[in-house]
Parts: structure tokens; sequence; C-alpha cells
């Protein structure tokens, strides 16, 4: 098991909602998003698998290229395909923007 | 341990009760008596091999169809008797745990054995809230569905501490097979993750025991230990009808609120959000 | 031309074993009633998977809501089968039974407080072991309780099925709803093959597993009250109706002398046939067992 961290500052947009989406089941994970207390967003992933950690930034850095609210986003990840997380990452957006 | 699971635990009904067989109507793998605990009538249960039953899946020492059945009737037997008598007369009720497991058969589960063991589980726990002290007695194995159907449902459990007391959810083999880890890396875990562990003085840490006995051999304890035994479990009796009837003293003990703290937690915060949903 | 006439009926039909457990749970509940408790943002989670190297889930896979059915205060409790299997933690468990325990409370203080358990679980959690049997012990005893004053109603609408200790909870509950994709019982067919042998039980035998476990079975046989079509709709009508019925005057476990005489009356010396057993037990079909 796994942990990673990574900050996007350059996310301020405020935000009000939260939003939860997923299952930690195997191939799938589930993601906390919420308001961040300050500026930027703030990313915290724990995952069963190890060693994926640019994989993770990758997805990401396209992930805020997009979109930029200042959330605070928690991952607990059971072996999620990128293409998964991105998926899980947009149902969340779509529930705290709507 | 080479040791036969279910020998102790007929042993100590045999010293307990001075009886060792089943009542007219029972298996013979169900061991039942009203007996004097100190100068107390209190009903006696224990779950023994019966390697002439006929339902092959029970013969080792399993608790099965039959033998959930038969301690629901006879728990429920003492209930109705004790209806009409005042709490503080209600007599104890105690189960002596050497189980292996729950019965895994086909015959078993096509008549619906979860069924049966619920109305064994009903019957203890219905005893202990109609005011009966239920107590436990771990003299062996303790395992998963059998300990579940007889014994669980206990105001207080007691065990010996030795090498021969196991209880646990599934036995070290298929516990290592699903959780996909080899026995000695389970064993080793144990020790680092209480409730993991096979080893009786690591349950203790989880809080749920209200006393750890020790007797030198189990199978043949001497006069001063039973009478040791004895004590404990009219101490146990005597604290049963000083507490309440449901299982909240699993969570009061100092071992409890050590290792089953995310319990504690749990029901505090429920309770918090419960009052203003 | 109405939708009906191009589709057949189970297309529109909202599917219940399709939903997640948290949505299981808000679908039972009065329009605007419904509130989460203890959520995955109070993040309570495991304490004992993350140091076995296993992620651990923010409600650990076990979902409280209260709210209003059918009017009536009840607390739904929904274990996310897709999370560890479903399977009871201390965690999981310690929140069922703490629900149960607070509806318990307040049917004694003249609310009365119905709860539905939706069960989607093999049973004890193994990471967790010990402290997963001792919650399980715990549910069973608040159950119990809670049923003296109002219903608790079981739910297993498949596809996990509900096993291992927690097909106790499910016998000890007022009520027992399945669809036919559920399948309820004490051992698994892959742990009757491990432990008693093939002869025993083929776990590759699917027909077996339904005959045995299925739910129209369990339904057929009177050990469990409803069989209902996998659509949201029945299932939380069926589930309106046992709690403005409240509890039965007799629970199925207190019967006792009924089960054990059909036991006594089993012929063992061969397997059971699972069909000729439900005639015998019931004569009845699957629209709700005697009890």
């Amino acid at each position: 098991m796994e942990q990673i961290e990574f900050d996007y500052p350059a996310a301020k947009r405020r935000i009000t909602k939260k939003a939860y989406v997923g299952v930690v089941g195997s191939g799938d994970m589930e993601v906390l998003m919420e308001p961040a207390g300050g500026d930027g967003a703030h990313v915290s992933i724990t995952t069963s698998v190890n060693g994926f950690q640019d994989s993770w930034k990758a997805v990401f850095d396209r992930f805020f290229s997009k979109f930029d609210g200042a959330v605070k986003i928690q991952i607990n990840d059971a072996g999620a395909t990128p293409g998964s997380v991105l998926l899980r990452l947009e149902q969340a957006v779509e529930v705290i923007e709507q | 341990m080479s040791e036969r699971v279910g020998l102790r635990g007929r042993a100590w009904f045999q010293t307990l009760t001075g009886k060792n067989k089943p009542l007219t109507g029972d298996p013979g793998s169900v061991l039942v008596s009203n007996n004097l605990l100190g100068n107390e009538t209190s009903l006696f249960l224990c779950v023994v091999p019966n390697p002439e039953s006929r339902f092959p899946c029970v013969r080792d020492g399993q608790v099965g169809l039959e033998e959930a059945y038969t301690l629901a009737t006879r728990v429920r037997e003492a209930i109705a008797e004790d209806r009409d008598k005042p709490k503080a007369e209600k007599r104890p009720i105690i189960a002596i745990v050497d189980v292996k497991s729950q019965a895994y058969g086909r015959r078993e589960e096509t008549a619906g054995i979860f069924l049966a063991a619920a109305t064994a589980a009903d019957a203890y726990a219905s005893a202990r809230m109609a005011g009966h002290p239920v107590i436990s007695l771990v003299a062996g194995h303790a395992f998963s569905g059998g300990f579940l159907t007889h014994g669980y449902q206990a105001n207080r459990i007691l065990a010996f501490d030795d090498a021969g007391i196991v209880i646990h959810a599934m036995h070290k083999e298929a516990a290592a097979r699903i959780t996909r880890r080899s026995v000695a890396e389970l064993e080793r875990l144990g020790h680092e993750i209480a409730p993991m562990s096979y080893d009786v003085k690591d349950y203790a840490k989880l809080g749920l025991l209200y006393k750890l006995l020790h007797v030198e051999n189990p199978l043949q304890p001497t006069a001063s230990e039973v009478e040791t035994v004895k004590q404990s479990l009219m101490e146990a009796i005597q604290d049963a009808r000083a507490g309440s009837t449901d299982l909240g003293n699993r969570l009061e003990s100092d071992a409890a609120k050590q290792t089953r703290k995310a319990s504690i937690a749990v029901r505090a915060l429920l309770e918090a959000q419960w009052q203003n949903a | 031309m109405s939708t009906s006439e191009i589709f057949p009926a189970f297309v529109n039909r909202k599917s219940f074993i399709e939903l997640d457990g948290r949505a299981r749970a808000q679908s039972l509940f009065d329009e605007g009633t419904a509130k989460e408790l203890v959520g995955p943002f109070d993040r309570v989670e495991s304490p004992w998977l993350a140091i076995q190297g296993v992620t651990p889930q923010a409600d650990d896979g076990c979902i409280v809501i209260k709210g209003k059915i059918g009017g009536l205060s009840a607390v739904v409790v929904s274990l996310e089968g897709a999370f560890q299997g479903g399977s009871i933690g201390e965690v999981s468990g310690a929140k069922m039974t703490a629900a149960l325990d607070l509806a318990t409370k307040d049917s004694e203080a003249g609310k009365k407080t119905a709860a539905v358990l939706l069960l989607e679980t093999g049973g004890v959690r193994l990471q967790e072991a010990n402290l997963g049997l001792a919650a399980i012990a715990e549910v069973i005893s608040s159950i119990l309780a809670l049923r003296q004053h109002a219903p608790v109603i079981t739910v297993v609408a498949g596809t996990v099925g509900c096993f291992g200790g927690m097909s106790l909870a499910a016998g000890v509950s007022s009520y027992v709803v399945m669809t036919k994709e559920a399948r309820l019982g004490l051992n698994g067919p892959e742990v009757i093959e491990q432990e008693s042998g093939i002869d025993e039980f083929d776990a590759s035998d699917r027909a077996l597993i339904w005959a045995i476990h299925g739910g129209e079975q369990r339904v057929g046989m009177g050990e469990a009250d409803a069989l209902v079509e996998d659509d949201a709709d029945k299932i939380a009508s069926a589930i309106r109706g046992y709690v403005q019925a409240g509890p039965p005057s007799e629970h199925r476990s207190e019967q006792v002398k009924l089960y054990r005489d059909r036991i006594a009356a089993l012929d063992t010396s061969k397997q059971i046939d699972p069909i000729s057993l439900r005639q015998k037990w019931n004569g009845n079909d699957t629209t709700g067992g005697a009890r």
C-alpha cells in the first residue's frame, strides 16, 4: 500500500459542495471531494497498488488542466485504471458543479 | 495440538455436573443438566462430538441442526420454567464451549442450518434479556458459527489460558488460504494484530472476556482447580446479575477501551448525529 | 404508442440489485426524509486494514440512513457488497449495532423505530477476524432487543447474498425479503467443498447452489417471508408493508419445536432433495412462507 500526495496551487475557484462517488472494490476506487480550506487544490491518495506515482501524477495533471476548483480530494484505490480514475473524478465534479 | 476437539468440553461438563449422558430425546452430541453450582441450581449445556450422529458433518464436534435446535429447546425450557420468578432467582445458564465449528454440510444447508443456529443464539440472548445470568466457559475451541450458536450471547465469558484454547472466526488453514498468506505469516501477524491472533492471551486484549483461568491440565483438573473454576463461575453470575442484560459490558473493560477504540468512537458519533436526524 | 407497447415491462423496471449500497438505502425512504449518519466524510475507517496493506473505505462499507418509511420512523443499514465482499469488520459491525441500539432506545421511549438491514455479505471480515465475529454476536443481540418493540426487516437482494455469521442475523429478523437472485445460508458452497470435500458439495454445480440457497427456495420453505422481483419500487413497497405491520406475534427463530420436529423427521441416510423438502415443509408456492 502506498500514500501519494499532490498539490495544485493554481486551482483557486471557490467550491461549496461535497461529492462522494465510487467504491473500494477490485479495479475501482472511491473519491471524497470537498471544498479545500485555503487556496489551491490538494490530492491525497491511498492505493493498494505500489509504484504508480507517475501514472497518478499524469492523470491529475490532465484533470487539473481542465478543472480549476479549490478542492480537497481523497482517494482510496483498489487498482483503478487511469481511465476509471478520470471517470470517477468527472462523476465527482458533476455532483459538486450541480 | 493433537488433542481432539470436544474432550475438554465433555470433561468439564462431567466435572461440573457429575453427568455424562444426553437427556432423553436429545442427540448424543448435546449434554444438558440442571445441577447445583454453590447453592443455586444452574443449567449446564455442552456440545460434544458424537461419532454416531446421523448427520455425517457434525461427528467431530461441530454444531449442526440437531445441536442448535436442542440447545434452543433446553434453554427455552429454563426460560419458561423461571418465567414468573423474580430476576434474582432466574437460574444461571452455563454454556461449556468446546466446538470445532459449525457443520459444513449439504444436508445442513438444505435444511436451513442458518435458522437453526439463529434459534439457539435467540434462546441464549432471550434468556439473558429475561434476566438469567448466561455464562460461557471456553474450555477448548470456540470457532466461528459454532461459537455464535453456542456461547457468544453470554453476559460473561470465561476462558482457560493455555495453548489448547482457540477462539477464532476461522481455522488457520482456511484463513491463510482466503487471505493469501502462509500459516506461518498468519501466526506472526496474530502477534501484531490482536483480532487476528489464535492465542487466547491476545484474544483477552480485545476486552471481551470476563476472566482468564489457569488450569494445569484441563483434561484432568485437580480438586482445588475445580473449586477455583466454580468460584469464578459464581462470581461471574453475581457480576452478571449486577450488570445490564445487554452486551454493553463488552465495550467497558480497560482492554476494550484500548483495542476497540473504533467501536466506541462509532457509537458515540452515531448517537450524536442520531439526535439531530 | 406508449412505451409499454414497445418495450417489455422489465426495460422500464428500475433494478434494485444494480444500485450500490447507498442508493439502495436511499431508495427506501419517503421523499426528503433520508439523512445519512456517520457518512464517508466522517471518515471512520477500519483501523485494521491499512496495517495489513489493504485499502480501507471511508464508510467501511456500511451505510446508515435514518428517516421515514411509509410515514413511520426507520433506520436502514446497508452493506456495500463491492467493498471487501460486504464483510463485517469492527467499524461496519459497530455502526450496525449502534443504529439498532438507538432505534431500540427511541422505541422504548415511545417513538417506534423499525430497522431495515440490506445484507450483502460473506460474514466476518477475515482481516479483523475476532472483532468481526464479536461484532456479529452483538448485531444479533441488538436485533433481538429491537424486535421486541419494532420490526427488523432483512433484505437479501443479491448478488453477493448473505452468508456466514450474518445469516444468523437474517434468521433472527422479524421478516426476510429476498429476490430470485439472492442466496442465503450459513456456509457458502466453496467453503463446504473446501472443508468437507467435493462429494459433499460441488461448488461448481450452479443448479444445486440455487436449489439450496436461492431466494425462491428459502421463501418456498418458509425460511424467508417474501420473494420480490428485482424492482426498486416493489422492494420498497414490500418493506413499507412490513414496517407498517410491526413485529409478528411470534418470530421465526422462536419456533423451535416446529423446526426441531422437522429435522427429526429428515431421512439423513442420503443427501436431501431441496424440492421435495420444500414441498414437505411448506407444500406451498413462493408467495410467502407460513410462520
